[in-house]
């Protein structure tokens, strides 16, 4: 009954507005408008429409800026994120400013110069210092935006340099993420994908002594502060992506291939609470690259410790294969087929 | 060779059949005819983009208000699909895919340059047809067969393809990995391989018909800029295409014949899979070498499209016509040496992003000519609000709108905590799809009366493009928002993330503002088949144009012009030319003795 009803407010919608239509072409033409150009109170009307588009716009940009604004990201809580907020509020301003001239431009010259019955355009068929211009500041502020983008991409994408940073390897499959902590030795174990079976849920190839101490954790990543993270991923099934919002960090984790991404924590979790006075307030990790039916709900908790708790923390995480229980390998010892396939961490 | 001698025999070929009968069959159904082929384009997309939309309201509806039932996604998704109407998550995926493959591709590929490169390339370079009607009338027919397959695959138990509508492997390439990896993908990447040879065999004969038919007169630089455009989209289409093709072969070997293209290290169902060694990577190269350059095969016949309607209707030659052409084939060269900008947090190579970041960037210096130029072409005209003028100075808000937000985007640093996020779905909806579609209803609304000899109403026109407008920016804009706010796109719903609870009231706003522009594009879609058998019959020239398409008889001839083919004497922008009576020329008008062409006065 509802559905018929609302087809049928639907039908009459259609119906109203083009018996409308009819009537204003009707009155129009009994005022002596031609039937197919648009009458000058048709191009006035239209032109002062453009004017109220204007301002309307503008005013709903100012409205989202107020009350969606303060909904975005907080600040960076990594070190390279304080550099990349930076250079996105200086693109942001220089694309603000770009996108509010033309359009005042626009809007207001559709305005301004409507049509009108005893008028006529200005022939003006081109300019070439008008073009040069336009060609070349753009150039010019390209070339701004660009060297400061590179000059930030160069130093984020160069690899971190694993002696003095934790380790971390992420594994993600359909749908959750898996962590693992490179342990005493700061290096992680080789691992196979054909070694994937039972408890060995990462592949961790028992043969290569420095994954003994690595320490595999579900559910939360915990992060040192102030230490730079050096992170492996790996994936295995799909590409995901290892979307750190919070830190403005990603990487999408690609079968058969180790990604690789660094940032150093600046605020803890419990500070990060403190500054949005949010007692419920969690980083996370997303999943950001579609993955499957579960995807939207792909997460990871991650937990920004002082350097004292993440110590306390990781050292009650049990290593994968511990020094007493050595010699009962979880794992099958290795075949050595796999063993030829082996990819280098 | 003579092409004028081509052509005159052609006079001669359609003389001689203008005493046949044709039948309805080769009349309306394989038709050779560029004009009849147009308009098969134009009702088919015009199918298509309901269905796109429609697809496209149903997972608002759930993203605004998840897990409620609604009665118009159960009536049209069923009982399985959409429960007590919540819908299904897999359906979800899969209309987020299909909405994506049809609106760039039916819609916004075939249906654009299709229904405008047949119809205005023959008119405006004063040709009798393309140059193989039987290629343009396969063209068509595989169009039609790739749009019935991908709308078939709706009706399949394990439903639609639903990996996103780039289809990336190893999602796509293993079908247990999501349902919608079985048959459903299986019947996309036979759709795209049939539409890839229609749009081969569409481009190719837009080239020769371009380059070979040609009136009289008619040189390269008196050529309107629709049809630079639309002659630049097709050397696009035909140079990358051929990639897209490869890459969905590789991915059929992998899915069907067990090769291992793309696939390396992965477990299914626990069990390590047999084919390893490939790199999903190579998909996405493969990809998006046609992925951006299909970008703008799908803007530049807009933006050809509102030059001529900007010109037209403001009284005045288009600003800068030599610099339009020159930014036109920049950002046709351009846009293949971009492609790695989708890719920069793939693991990519981050000293090959820089490369692809340079490059991007300076696309934007053409861009910028053309979006100054057009407001430029505004400045003192006379400007004539006819609705497809309104929808072209919509296109030049939306192309800068957008464009400016790819600032960002391209600048692979700053891509990094907003890649895949909302960010990017609001930048490419307004740059393109926006821009496209409004580019394509503005053309609609112009040449109409060219294509079916009959004028679709204006009052309901500016309803129409006003709401049209208004929700555009209503849907679009807010989208910024949740992508620096963290969301990620494809999400089915926003509720299993904490830090997303407080950014549904801008999601209901999005989903509102979607709703009225649906209904919004109802006035068009009834004053477009109203006006096509009951319109008010339209003029030859009623725009007062300089193009030759409106030099041709209000009737749909076999060669468009009963006599001899004009002869084109002027650039096509003599427009309010100063020491002229009328506001303008067309160009089959002699130039005066001393008279300079191509805006010289």
């Amino acid at each position: 009954m509802v559905q018929l009803l609302i087809y049928l407010a639907i039908a009459l919608l259609i119906i109203t507005v083009s018996q409308l239509a009819r009537v204003f072409e009707l009155a129009a033409e009994l005022k002596g408008g031609h039937k197919n150009k648009p009458t000058e109170r048709e191009n006035r009307n239209n032109g002062r429409l453009w004017l109220v588009y204007l301002v309307a716009f503008f005013s709903f940009i100012l409205w989202q800026l107020l009350n969606y604004g303060p909904r975005t990201l907080p600040e960076a809580a990594s070190e390279s994120g304080v550099k990349l907020d930076w250079l996105f509020n200086f693109n942001m301003i220089i694309i603000f400013i770009v996108f509010i001239i033309t359009h005042i431009l626009l809007f207001f010259f559709a305005f301004k110069y409507y049509g009108r019955d005893n008028n006529r355009a200005t022939f003006f068929p081109h300019n070439n210092k008008l073009e040069l211009i336009w060609t070349s500041v753009p150039a010019a502020v390209l070339a701004v935006i660009i060297f400061l983008g590179l000059k930030l991409w160069t130093e984020i994408t160069t690899p971190a340099d694993d002696t003095k940073s934790e380790v971390i390897e992420i594994y993600t499959k359909q749908f959750d993420f898996t962590a693992r902590y490179a342990g005493k030795d700061n290096v992680l174990g080789k691992a196979n994908y054909k070694l994937v079976i039972g408890a060995n849920v990462l592949g961790l190839d028992s043969a290569d002594v420095n994954g003994h101490d690595d320490k595999i954790v579900k559910g939360e990543l915990h992060l040192p502060l102030n230490k730079e993270i050096s992170f492996k991923i790996r994936s295995q099934d799909v590409i995901h992506s290892v979307y750190f919002p919070y830190h403005r960090a990603q990487m999408n984790s690609v079968p058969g291939m180790t990604t690789l991404i660094h940032f150093k924590p600046t605020i803890t979790s419990a500070d990060m609470r403190k500054r949005l006075k949010n007692d419920k307030f969690d980083y996370y990790i997303l999943c950001n690259k579609i993955c499957g039916t579960s995807h939207y709900a792909m997460k990871m908790l991650v937990v920004v410790d002082s350097p004292e708790e993440y110590a306390a923390w990781l050292a009650k995480q049990p290593e994968f294969l511990p020094a007493t229980a050595k010699t009962a390998a979880i794992t099958e010892p290795t075949a050595a087929e796999p063993k030829k396939e082996e990819k280098g961490m | 060779m003579d092409i004028h001698a081509v052509n005159d025999h052609h006079d001669a070929h359609a003389d001689h059949e203008h005493h046949h009968e044709e039948s309805f069959v080769s009349k309306y159904v394989f038709s050779m005819d560029h004009k009849t082929i147009s308009r098969q384009f134009l009702i088919t997309a015009v199918v298509m983009a309901v269905v796109g939309m429609m697809m496209s309201v149903m997972f608002r509806l759930q993203l605004a208000w998840p897990h409620e039932g609604f009665a118009l996604t159960n009536f049209i998704l069923g009982d399985k699909w959409a429960p007590k109407g919540v819908l299904d998550p897999n359906m979800y995926m899969a209309l987020v895919t299909l909405h994506g493959t049809i609106m760039v591709f039916m819609v916004l590929t075939g249906g654009l340059s299709g229904t405008f490169s047949n119809l205005l390339i023959p008119y405006q370079i004063g040709a009798r047809d393309m140059a193989s009607g039987f290629l343009n009338m396969l063209s068509y027919w595989f169009f039609f067969a790739s749009s019935l397959v991908m709308l078939l695959s709706c009706f399949i138990e394990t439903g639609p393809a639903s990996g996103g509508w780039t289809v990336y492997p190893p999602l796509s390439a293993v079908a247990e990995f999501m349902p919608g990896s079985g048959l459903g993908m299986t019947m996309w990447l036979v759709s795209m391989s049939l539409f890839i040879v229609s749009s081969l065999l569409g481009g190719l004969n837009y080239i020769i018909t371009v380059i070979n038919f040609r009136t009289k007169g008619m040189s390269m630089t008196r050529l309107p800029l629709t049809i630079w455009a639309f002659f630049i989209t097709a050397i696009l289409g035909v140079l990358s295409f051929p990639v897209l093709f490869s890459a969905a072969l590789l991915l059929i070997f992998d899915r069907s014949f067990g090769t291992s293209f793309y696939l390396s290290d992965i477990i299914v169902n626990g069990a390590p899979l047999e084919q390893t060694g490939g790199s999903p990577i190579l998909y996405q190269h493969l990809f998006w070498f046609l992925g951006h350059p299909e970008v703008y095969i799908i803007l530049l016949p807009a933006l050809g499209l509102a030059s001529e309607i900007i010109a037209v209707n403001s009284r005045k030659p288009i600003f800068g016509y030599r610099a339009m052409i020159g930014s036109m084939l920049a950002i046709g060269f351009l846009s293949f040496i971009v492609w790695g900008h989708h890719m920069f947090i793939t693991g990519m190579n981050p000293f090959l992003g820089s490369v692809f970041v340079f490059t991007t960037l300076l696309i934007a210096i053409p861009s910028a000519v053309k979006a100054f130029n057009y407001i430029t072409t505004l400045w003192k005209g006379n400007i004539q609000f006819t609705p497809a003028m309104l929808f072209a100075i919509g296109l030049v808000s939306t192309f800068i709108s957008g464009g400016v937000t790819g600032i960002i985007l391209a600048d692979s640093a700053l891509d990094i905590p907003i890649h895949d996020t909302y960010f990017v779905v609001a930048h490419f909806h307004i740059v393109m799809g926006l821009s496209a579609i409004l580019g394509m209803i503005g053309g609609v609304y112009h040449w109409f009366p060219k294509l079916f000899l009959r004028k679709m109403n204006k009052t309901m026109g500016y309803i129409h493009f006003w709401i049209t407008f208004v929700c555009a920016y209503g849907v679009f804009f807010p989208m910024h928002f949740l992508g620096l706010a963290g969301v990620p796109r494809r999400y089915y719903t926003n509720s299993e993330v904490p830090m997303f609870d407080n950014l549904m009231d801008i999601n209901v706003l999005i989903t509102c503002f979607a709703i009225v522009g649906a209904l919004g594009q109802l006035i068009f879609l009834f004053n477009f088949f109203y006006s096509i058998f009951r319109g008010e019959k339209a003029e030859q020239n009623p725009y007062n144009s300089n193009t030759l398409e409106w030099t041709t008889p209000m009737a749909h001839t076999h060669g468009n012009w009963p006599g001899a083919l004009p002869v084109v004497h002027r650039w096509p922008y003599d427009y309010s030319k100063p020491g002229e009576e009328a506001d303008f020329i067309p160009q089959t008008v002699p130039l005066r003795p001393g008279e300079v062409d191509g805006g010289g006065h």
